[in-house]
């Protein structure tokens, strides 16, 4: 049963175990919560239930993320105590300050441009007649895996080589050429590359962004809208100092959950150019650290930097989510 | 979680509403706007549309002319399907199909069972240190999963489960904890607490009010989450590449793909045909329940 299945069957039998053994854990837990009564009772029952739920978090986050912490201050096999060196790598060494500036470029970009394209297109749709389906165009990308994404977007930015009768395979390549340009090795082009890769992410992200901000445009008060429209307002200030100021704590949240999700990128540049030609950012260099480089400590290093670049965002994001709701 | 409102659709503006300024303002504005909108929404359908239309092309088509060409030309072909299925061609798909759903539905089923429990303790019971637990799990929603990845791979080697499905079942039914336990609570405390007293009232315990009670009312929420999590595992690469990296007999369809799309970057026959076939079941799943896909969503905004 805990041993690797190997064929179809097996493999469905070894799920059936794990559920029959997961009903059965549970089944005892309940069964003893069932015993007690009356106030202390209470208590018993209550720690019963958080039990299964303790034991996983401590085993499964709180464990291996101290652990994380504490080997970023070793060396790449673990062994010597190193201090911040592995830090001062992180911050000295041109390869990952390359993945830093590519960090950079990631976490502005996708969440200013990825959120623009959401909001003008809410509302644009707003209240069309094919509103629904318009909006269910845009969303899809987010309903598929990065990967998935990442094959569909390189498809885009194949390229062939310019020679007499060969043609262009990917669409952007063969705009360019219809335009009278030269097809571009797209992918290995830095930094070009980088920000094809960013315009993966934003072509997933904008679907998230128009969603969540078409509900707050949704949710401005129709005699608002009522009242401006009968003053005269025009079609650019009523986006200005209606619109605007009233879903922008939305977008504010918006901003930040696409920072966060941007932030630990991985899928996409793992697939499209696996971190080569300069691509890499802080999540991908933490996977090639850990697995291809070797380095334990570097990519303890580099995890736990994620880490702390995301307590920020999540911070000033919950904060936002409050006077959101607040409103 | 309130501004977590499902993708609605307006019905169409009354007629007699409109007044005669209004009406000229939508002439202005509206073709322009129109225009724009129609741009968008092609712009983001055609890569994906590009990769379909190849799917169906022979191998020789894709490889030496545009999709473009295919409404030119077009011929059709299944090949590029049967070349994903078969066992010969060495992609194989279909196991690593029933692979992911090996690994999604205990991954689904196991966190939202304990966290149902564990939430409605936060949200209806009253025990000792039970502000300073919540939010210990409240803020464990920040850790992003390569904090944990190699410790907790340490630890499967040593209790020997490497390679197989506990890695992954485990794992994924652990990081979904937080954010579960967060979102059911917050579902549970908005139901009145005359509903329990009175079960109470009645001689009902914890457990029966659980079942009999919460249960029912829990299951947009329930679902909810459980959409959310289940495209969770199915679109996941990073967990499955660390823990199922090793061998082919537990890695999901997305690892394949990348893998595919890593060692055969040119084989775009395979490549088109294999990312639809990984996309059909998500799309799917999203399409028929999107309302609560869209909620789950803006709760799990901070998932890491």
């Amino acid at each position: 049963m805990f041993n690797t299945a190997s064929t179809t069957p097996e493999k469905i039998l070894q799920m059936l175990a794990a559920l029959l053994l997961f009903a059965a854990v549970m089944g005892v837990i309940l069964f003893i919560a069932g015993r007690f009564g009356g106030k202390k009772g209470d208590r018993i029952v209550a720690y019963l239930y958080l039990l299964p739920v303790m034991l996983l978090l401590a085993v499964g986050l709180v464990y291996p993320g101290l652990r994380t912490i504490y080997q970023s201050f070793f060396d790449a096999a673990g062994d010597a105590f190193i201090g911040l060196d592995n830090y001062g790598t992180i911050f000295t060494d041109p390869d990952q300050l390359t993945v830093l500036r590519n960090t950079v470029f990631w976490v502005v970009l996708t969440p200013f441009v990825a959120t623009a394209i959401g909001l003008v297109y809410a509302i644009l749709v707003d209240k069309s007649r094919f509103e629904s389906f318009a909006k269910t165009m845009i969303f899809l990308p987010m309903s598929i895996s990065f990967v998935a994404a990442s094959v569909i977007w390189k498809f885009m930015y194949e390229y062939r080589p310019d020679q007499g009768n060969v043609k262009q395979i990917g669409l952007i390549n063969q705009v360019i050429v219809w335009l009278g340009g030269k097809p571009v090795q797209l992918l290995i082009e830095s930094p070009l590359n980088t920000f094809l890769l960013i315009i993966v992410m934003i072509w997933i992200q904008a679907g998230f962004a128009m969603t969540i901000l078409s509900a707050a445009i949704k949710a401005i008060p129709d005699d608002i809208i009522e009242a401006a429209r009968l003053d005269g307002v025009n079609a650019w200030s009523m986006f200005r100092k209606i619109t605007l100021p009233s879903v922008q704590p939305t977008v504010v949240v918006v901003l930040t959950t696409i920072g966060i999700g941007t932030l630990k990128v991985f899928d996409i540049v793992r697939t499209m150019t696996g971190g080569n030609f300069n691509t890499s950012v802080v999540a991908n260099e933490f996977y090639r650290q850990t697995f291809n480089a070797d380095n334990q400590g570097l990519g303890a290093a580099l995890a736990t930097l994620l880490f702390l670049l995301v307590i920020p965002i999540v911070w000033y994001n919950i904060r936002s989510l409050r006077q959101s709701e607040a409103r | 979680m309130t501004t977590a409102t499902p993708v609605t659709t307006t019905p169409p503006l009354v007629a007699d509403k409109l007044s005669a300024s209004k009406i000229a303002k939508k002439r202005l504005s509206s073709p322009w706007a129109s225009l724009a909108a129609i741009v968008l929404a092609v712009l983001w359908t055609l890569p994906t549309f590009g990769l379909l239309v190849s799917s169906f092309r022979p191998e020789r088509a894709i490889k030496t002319t545009g999709w473009w060409t295919f409404f030119s030309n077009p011929t059709l072909t299944l090949d590029n399907y049967r070349g994903v299925f078969g066992e010969d061609g060495g992609v194989n798909l279909a196991a690593f199909f029933v692979n992911s759903l090996i690994i999604c539905i205990p991954s689904v089923l196991i966190p939202l069972s304990l966290a149902a429990l564990a939430a409605y303790a936060f949200a209806w019971m009253n025990f000792p240190g039970k502000n300073v637990l919540f939010l210990i799990v409240f803020s464990l929603q920040i850790v992003p999963l390569q904090v944990t990845l190699i410790p907790l791979l340490e630890i499967f080697v040593n209790v020997k489960l490497t390679g197989t499905f506990w890695t992954l079942w485990l794992s994924h039914s652990t990081f979904a904890l937080p954010l579960a336990i967060y979102l059911l609570h917050n579902f549970m405390k908005e139901i009145p607490s005359g509903l329990i007293e009175a079960a109470r009232v009645d001689g009902a315990g914890h457990v029966s009010i659980f079942f009999k009670v919460m249960l029912p009312l829990l299951t947009p929420a329930l679902a909810a989450f459980g959409i959310f999590q289940f495209l969770w595992v199915w679109n996941d690469l990073l967990v499955a590449l660390v823990f199922a990296g090793g061998g082919d007999e537990v890695a999901p369809i997305t690892l394949q793909l990348a893998n595919l799309s890593g060692t055969r970057g040119t084989a775009w026959q395979l490549l088109s045909a294999g990312a639809f076939v990984s996309i059909i079941v998500p799309v799917t799943v999203f399409l028929l329940l999107q309302r609560y896909f869209v909620r789950g969503l803006l709760a799990g905004s901070v998932k890491g």
